[in-house]
């Protein structure tokens, strides 16, 4: 485990903004850590970066303790946490030189960051000029200088438009399957961690509702059958008469829990025996967005 | 742009009073060397010791500090490889820097315009006395008495992220010192806002010592009052370093 914490407790004043949390994140991984705003995902965050103080519980990083190898261990992480941290009066290449600097980075990588990061044309203008994007583009890049073997990025495609989202999302895909990198990425966005992550985790008023692979994640949701047919109420009503449990019925669509492929057939027999008109069946897995929804709001 | 107003605030004064004495220069030959020195290195040092320097020092202890507080990168420095001993003192000893390289920079403009005077206004009496040394001595006491401030001024910054909490408290507090200082207020050498003009009063009592006798000026470097800047700068320097390592980042 790459990073793994036990029990680990924030409290803001009268608050608990983190409860017992038990993260576990495999090397070699793109773990995306979901939960609304406001859930404890950049206090979690901050406490696995030793800026908060931790209360309680432990955090192990590359499986040493946190509290006392924090060097040791930061010189691994690179990390991106809210906005971007940016000195607006320098440029975005002197910004990285500065980095690079303190961290003892040869120059020649500076280049490089920008390069990838595609600010080589940006790279003398004004950080504190830079659009939204670039700024993010930037801080990905400061993130990345020490080429570090664990990426701890809060929100980082906050404020991309779709392109630069699709490129972070690649960025990302290619640090961990070609670099062996681990990342760690924060997000309210279930869709885009869905396209990316291998793990998932999900928090919600400070505790994790969910943690495991991606499959272990679809695997929860229970797939439905999906029914279109030319009068959907009565349809609904007729199968309910008949001990079938209907979920939902819409304008066009009414759904029943999936058990067998045999148990579609028999809906089919069966509304076609008695006069509906059956425009579709389909089984249908219900999708992430949903279940991220139920399982966030029914705890 | 602390940099810069270490530079820029001696040249300018140093400037400004070469200008005053250049257009005055009739009514100042009559002066003896020594007198002429002084009423040129103590027209600034007056403004300096009272007012000048507490504020200079406020200024440069929040611009090193505001940097971050504005760029939001705390948080990054923190978590940085880089143990927060090494970013605090770091911090700090830039201001140091800061504040040492002012004062420097006024003894060699004080003594570069007295000297340019001299050779504009032959008629000027600046090359009978040589003050060099008198007065990089003065403002090395000054600054000894100023760290003090710098290390309150300095914490202050960094835990406050607005320029109105610190700058209030400095300026009340140099007010104040101000006015303990000048009443001779038996306990004003406890008190760190009220050490650099304490620093300067210094030098008077001594002018007065030598009086009649041939004109000599010596400063009395270590006194009471500026052992207590220079044990008050090291122990908030030390506070200050367990406040950061307590402290959490927002």
């Amino acid at each position: 485990m790459v990073i793994s914490t036990e029990g680990l407790t924030f409290t803001f004043g009268h608050q608990q903004v983190v409860k017992s949390l038990s993260l576990n994140v495999p090397e070699g991984s793109i773990y995306g850590f979901l939960g609304p705003n406001g859930a404890g995902k950049t206090t979690t965050i901050k406490l696995l970066l030793n800026l908060l103080q931790m209360q309680e519980g432990s955090i192990r990083i590359f499986d040493k303790d946190l509290k006392s190898n924090r060097i040791e261990i930061l010189s691994q992480i690179g990390s991106l946490i809210e906005q971007p941290a940016i000195y607006a009066h320098l440029s975005g290449k002197e910004n990285l030189l500065n980095r690079a600097l303190l961290l003892q980075v040869p120059a020649q990588r500076v280049d490089d960051m920008l390069k990838l990061v595609h600010l080589t044309d940006a790279a003398h203008k004004k950080a504190g000029q830079y659009s939204l994007g670039m700024k993010q583009r930037l801080g990905i890049a400061l993130a990345l200088l020490s080429d570090p073997k664990l990426l701890i990025l809060d929100e980082p495609t906050n404020g991309l438009d779709p392109n630069g989202i699709i490129e972070v999302r690649e960025l990302l895909i290619k640090l961990v399957t070609q670099h062996n990198k681990t990342v760690f990425i924060s997000s309210h966005l279930l869709a885009e961690v869905e396209r990316m992550a291998t793990h998932v985790g999900i928090i919600n008023y400070g505790e994790l509702l969910f943690q495991g692979s991606i499959k272990d994640l679809e695997g929860l949701s229970q797939p439905l059958v999906q029914i279109e047919t030319d009068n959907t109420v009565d349809a609904a009503n007729f199968l309910t008469r008949n001990h079938f449990n209907i979920t939902e019925v819409n304008d066009h669509h009414f759904f029943t829990p999936y058990t067998s492929k045999q148990q579609m057939g028999e809906i089919n027999a069966l509304l076609n025996k008695n006069g509906f008109t059956i425009y579709s069946i389909n089984k249908q897995q219900k999708d992430l967005e949903k279940l991220f929804l139920d399982i966030t709001q029914t705890v | 742009m602390g940099f810069w107003s270490a530079v820029l605030l001696p040249l300018l004064l140093c400037l400004l009073l070469f200008i005053g004495f250049f257009n005055k220069s009739d009514q100042l030959t009559q002066l003896p060397g020594i007198m002429l020195w002084m009423r040129f290195a103590g027209a600034i040092l007056a403004v300096m010791g009272s007012l000048l320097l507490p504020m200079l020092i406020i200024f440069i202890a929040y611009s090193v500090n505001s940097i971050e507080h504005k760029a939001d990168t705390w948080k990054t420095l923190f978590s940085l490889p880089i143990s927060k001993l090494s970013v605090y003192a770091a911090k700090y000893f830039y201001a140091f820097f800061l504040v040492f390289l002012c004062l420097a920079l006024f003894v060699v403009f004080t003594l570069g315009f007295g000297n340019l005077l001299s050779v504009l206004k032959p008629s000027l009496k600046f090359s009978e006395y040589n003050i060099a040394n008198t007065l990089s001595h003065l403002y090395f006491k000054l600054f000894l008495s100023s760290l003090g401030i710098l290390s309150i001024q300095f914490l202050l910054s960094l835990l406050f992220r607005d320029f109105l909490k610190p700058m209030g408290i400095g300026f009340i507090c140099t007010i104040t010192g101000v006015i303990l200082a000048s009443n001779n207020w038996t306990y004003a050498y406890l008190f760190p806002y009220s050490h650099p003009m304490m620093a300067l009063k210094a030098l008077q009592q001594g002018k007065e010592a030598h009086q009649g006798t041939m004109p000599q000026m010596t400063v009395d470097m270590f006194t009471k009052d500026t052992w207590v800047s220079l044990a008050v700068a090291v122990a908030v320097f030390i506070i200050g370093y367990f406040i950061v390592l307590k402290k959490s980042v927002k």
